[in-house]
Order: C-alpha cells, then structure tokens, then sequence
C-alpha cells in the first residue's frame, strides 16, 4: 500500500486507557494493539466494556486518560477537522444496525458518501448498489425501508452503509447476534471474504464462539478492567487466567473448541 | 489495498491512451475516483480490439473496481471488444468479488413509480377518513374501559394516576403563571388604551375578569398542556410502540387502555380545570397590575368591583369547558402515540400531529361551546 512500507506496523494502538461513568471505573492502563489486516474480537463478560472500548477507540467517548492513536495519529483531543477526515477511513456496524429509520437502504448507504465525497448523485446511487450487494442482499432491498427487513438483513444492510466509504478499518459491534447459525455463518465468510480481497482490517465486539474460531487471527480478551489475555484463539483457551478459563471452560466454549478442532 | 491513504497522497484514476496502448493509472480508489470523475466519451480510443493495461493502478477498492468494470461495460454497449490485462492478482480478485456479487444480487430494479395527483388525493382522503374512523374506536374503547374501571374501582392504578397528576399539573404551574400574567397584562393594556379615551377606566375589570374567566384561560390553558402533555403522551407511548413495550404488557395480561391511557386521561380531566383556575387567578391578578399603574384604578377599587360584575356563573361556564378539552388532549395524545410504527421519524410525526390536532379540536370544541351556550341563552 502507498502510505506503508511496513504491513505488520499498528492501525490502532491504545496506551493506559482509562474511561469511567461517574464513579464507575470502567477502563484503567488499558492497552491494546491491532495491526493492519488483522481480524481481533474483543471478548469478556457482561460489563466489561468491550462496546465502551469500542466506543473510544472510534472517538465517541472521551477517556478520562491514556492515549489512543488511530493509523498513527493520536485522538484524544483531536480537532475537529482532522476527526472528520479520520472518519472517513473507518466504518462501524452498531449492534442495532442504527440505519436512519426515514430513509430507505439506498439512501441509508448514501448518506457518507454523499457527506465525505464530491461524486454525482448517479455514481452514489451506483456505489450504493453495489455496496448492497457486497453485503449480500438482493438488489430490490436499495427500495426497501430499515422497517420492512428482517433482522439478518438489516445487519447485512448496515454492513453495507458501515463499507460505503471502502474504509480501510471495520469495526463491528455483535455482527452475529440475533442471526440464525446459517445466516451468522454467512456472515462470518463475507466478513472474511471483505478483509481477504480489500486488505481491511476488523474490530469486532461478539459472544459467538463459532465467530470466534473460525473467523479471527487474535482475541483480546477483557477483564479486571484491561486486557487480560491477548492471542489466537488456540492459545487464549489454554490460558490459566480464572476468567478466562470460565469463559471458555463452559459447556458451550468446549463443544465449539471440539468443533473448531475436528473441522481442522 | 483498501488502506486509504492520505488525501494529499492519493493519486488520480486515470486512463492514458499512448497509441494503441492503453493505460489504467494512478489510485482505482473512492478518493482516486472522485478526484477526477472519468468519462470514457471523453477518452480517444483506438481503433480495433481494446487491450485495457492494468498494470499501472496502484490501487482498487470496490468503488474503483466497479467504475472500470462500468467502463467497460460502456465500451462494449457501443460494440467494442474490450480486454483487461496485465491486472496484479490481488485485483483481479476483488474484480471478481465485485462481479460475482453484482451478479448474484440480481438487476437493481427501477425506484417505485411516482403517484398522480389524483391517486395522491385519493390515498389522502381515504387515510384521514380511515383514522377518523380509529379514532372513534379509540374512543369507545376507552370509554369501555371506563365502564369496567366503574365496575371494580379497585383495580384502578391510582399510583399512576397520582404520577402523572404531578407531572401534568404541578410541573406546569410555573409556565401557566408566567404566560397567563402576561396575557392579563397584553388584554388590560389593549382594553385599557380605548376605556382611558372614554373615561371609563374602572370597566377594566369587566373587560379582564369576564375574558380571561370564560375564554381565554381556559384555551391558554388547554393549548399550553396539549402543547406540553400531550405531545409527552404521544412520544412516550410512541417509544414504547416502537421497542415492542406495549406488547410487552399485553403478553403480560395488562391492557395497555387500562395502564397508559385511563390514568392519563383522568389525571388530565382532574388537572386541567384545576390549571385553569390558577391560570384565572393569575391573569385576573395580571390585569390588576396593569389598571394599577397605567389606568389609576387601585387594586382595592379592583377588588371592590370584582364580584359585584363577575358572577360565579361566568366562572363556571370557563371552568366547565376544560374537562373537555383535557379528554380530547388526553385521547388525541395517547391515540396518536398507538399510531406510531416503525422508527424515530414516526414518532416525531406523530407528536407534531397530536399537538396539531389536539389544539384544533380544542379551540373547535370552545367555538362548539359558544354556539350553544349561546343557543340556550346562558352567554349573556
């Protein structure tokens, strides 16, 4: 790629994080690397602050201290016009979908590109179409409004809106809960297909074990406030920390390992 | 690939044509794209078989990718045979993601047709008729409610009528106060510029007491609350429409009628004649303030005169009128907020219309009033 000679070299690097709600300390000397390419899920128990970190990282929630930089650049108090240009290298799927409800799946893809770039309204609807299509949806959903889709296609259609910018960095809150095995696994491969031929490189908030095996190079597991765990996902399960083990030790995290292994 | 770098660094798309050679250059990206929005008419091909050099793109994205693959789709429209080549594998993939994708998502079909005016028209008319039919039912149905509330007062839920008696009434005292002073004070300063011209200052009190009485507290009032109450009805059981609460409650086995609408409504019919009263007083003082310091008429002379020309009759007639508006406030708030479908946008919809709608019906049924009040010879 033009802007680097080295590929391993980190997207987002955070350092001694530290974000709370009033009194709650939610985050304290966080840190956390994720290279360029890489799928990373943030895992960890409820309340953890996996969607909190997420938050920060993609500058939607001021830290009380630390520093976060994203492709190099350091966002904690950044100025307002350097964040938006940041902005459109990046896309966020939010784990309602939070497509504007007035707006049909076109119009909701539209929407940055028409915010972020000069394109005539003719090459825009065209991108659209086909950043829906990327998601997988047929094309008659660009008429349809978020109401009048079911929930495996409103995510797919939200995928589309959070890839219309071709950003070279993903961030997905719970891209597969709520969907059915099929439709999860789906997914996961188109999620996987993206990263393989756009080099993007992935962020993703999930519960689901089979996500977790089959479709990240590491996890980063959160606890006690921080990252307590940092690894693939073969060796993040051997790990002896207390809450990592009973993370993965259930029934449920056995039967995946099981799986995930015979499917090798 | 994707990796956008820097807009300063992004280099445009572009197509040389050196001969028979033809060139894909530069950044095949959203950025590269925009730069400099190519249009093939535009390009001097040559003659014969194309052969479309990939080898100088830096880099693509699925934006860049279906631009050239439009190119070429365009050239070959107008029966030229065209041929990608020298493409670095990496983009000969994503050409292919785009292109399978394209193609399994189906042809885009054309945006619905637009309507006729007539057909506009008529789909208008018959949805107002519609929802003024609804609307109906909402009543009877709420009134049956009332019926069955009647019959065992003790499963009423008097918490949240008490709830939203404070939010409905005691909340909305200090901006009554504030509006319906100033409204006394703008009539006696109309009234009291031509009353000074005859002389007749002290007929002031008349003029403030018997039109804020019977008229205009009770529609400042009731307008204020619509404005205030009823467009949080519509919102809050909008939202709760919208996050599938109100049919969580009717799984539960709790009518919604019985839980968001008769403790709403009562607490309004109670509250609204109340507020008016408050707002009588106010304005009645605000008056006074007024005769005092521009017209001489002294607050002991107000007073004095005050209930020799103002019968409790015409207080009455004021506050009798507000138990009706407050159902209509209360019935159009909390009608609309069961309308609500979908998203955010329709529950903003929905509150503009209740507020509309409930200030229309209000100041229709005061003129209602009038007439036949009027009729029966009671508006003296």
């Amino acid at each position: 790629m033009a802007l680097s000679a080295n590929p391993a070299d980190a997207v987002i690097t955070v350092r001694g994080l530290r974000t709370e709600f009033d009194a709650t300390v939610i985050h304290e000397n966080l840190d956390l690397d994720i290279r360029r390419g890489e799928i990373v899920a943030l895992v960890g128990g409820s309340g953890s602050g996996k969607t909190t970190l997420l938050r920060a990282i993609i500058m939607l929630l001021k830290p009380a201290a630390g520093s976060i930089h994203l492709f190099g650049q350091e966002i904690i108090g950044i100025g307002e016009t350097a964040a938006f240009r940041l902005r459109r290298r990046f896309g966020m799927l939010f784990q309602q979908g939070a497509l504007f409800s007035s707006l049909t799946v076109r119009e909701n893809v539209a929407v940055p590109l028409r915010e972020h770039t000069r394109l005539s309204r003719r090459r825009i609807a065209e991108i659209a179409d086909l950043k829906i299509a990327l998601a997988g949806l047929p094309a008659d959903a660009g008429n349809k409004l978020p109401r009048e889709l079911s929930g495996g296609m409103l995510k797919r259609a939200a995928l589309a809106r959070a890839l219309a910018l071709d950003p070279a960095l993903l961030f997905l809150d719970e891209p597969t809960a709520g969907l059915d095995p099929v439709s999860a696994g789906a997914f996961d491969e188109l999620v996987a297909q993206l990263k393989e031929s756009l080099g993007l490189t992935v962020v993703m908030v999930t519960h689901d074990l089979d996500t977790l095996w089959s479709a990240t190079d590491r996890v980063a597991f959160l606890g006690e406030r921080r990252v307590i765990g940092y690894a693939p996902m073969r060796e993040l399960t051997q790990a002896e920390h207390p809450l990592i083990r009973a993370y993965f030790e259930g029934p449920r995290g056995r039967a995946a390992r099981e799986q995930a292994c015979r499917a090798k | 690939m994707a990796a956008s770098p820097a807009p300063s660094t992004v280099l445009r798309a572009v197509i040389r044509v050196d001969g028979e050679q033809c060139r894909c250059e530069g950044d095949w990206t959203l950025h590269g794209i925009e730069a400099l929005d190519l249009q093939p008419r535009a390009i001097r091909w040559p003659a014969g078989e194309l052969w479309l050099d990939g080898s100088g793109i830096q880099a693509i994205d699925t934006t860049g990718a279906l631009r050239l693959l439009n190119i070429v789709a365009e050239l070959e429209q107008a029966s030229r045979s065209v041929r990608l080549v020298n493409l670095r594998l990496e983009h000969e993939a994503l050409l292919d993601l785009v292109r399978e994708r394209r193609a399994s998502a189906g042809a885009v079909p054309p945006p619905p047709m637009a309507r006729s005016a007539l057909e506009r028209m008529g789909r208008w008319v018959g949805s107002h008729a519609r929802h003024a039919i609804e609307f109906l039912a909402f009543i009877g149905e709420a009134a049956m409610a009332l019926a069955r509330l009647a019959l065992r007062p003790g499963w009423f839920r008097w918490r949240a009528l008490l709830g939203n008696i404070e939010t409905a009434g005691v909340h909305a005292l200090p901006i009554i106060a504030l509006l319906s002073f100033m409204m006394g004070v703008v009539i006696a300063y109309q009234g009291g510029q031509q009353l000074k011209f005859y002389g007749a200052n002290l007929f002031i009190v008349e003029l403030v007491s018997l039109t804020m009485l019977r008229e205009l507290a009770p529609l400042i009032t009731a307008i204020i609350v619509a404005g205030r109450t009823g467009s949080s009805y519509t919102a809050q059981i909008g939202t709760m429409q919208i996050t599938e609460e109100v049919d969580a409650l009717r799984t539960i086995g709790i009518r919604p009628m019985d839980l968001l609408v008769l403790p709403k409504l009562l607490a309004l019919t109670v509250v609204l004649p109340l507020l008016t009263t408050f707002a009588d007083a106010v304005s009645v003082f605000g008056g006074m303030v007024l005769a005092q310091v521009m017209l001489d008429v002294s607050f002991s002379d107000f007073l004095d005169r005050f209930p020799r020309v103002v019968t409790p009759i015409s207080f009455l007639l004021g506050i009798g009128k507000t138990p009706v508006f407050a159902a209509i406030i209360a019935l159009v708030g909390c009608y609309q907020g069961f309308q609500v479908r979908g998203g955010a946008d329709s529950v903003g919809r929905h509150t503009t219309i209740s507020v509309v709608q409930s200030i229309f019906l209000v100041i229709a049924a005061d003129a209602l009033f009038s007439i036949i009040l009027g009729g029966v010879g009671l508006w003296r």
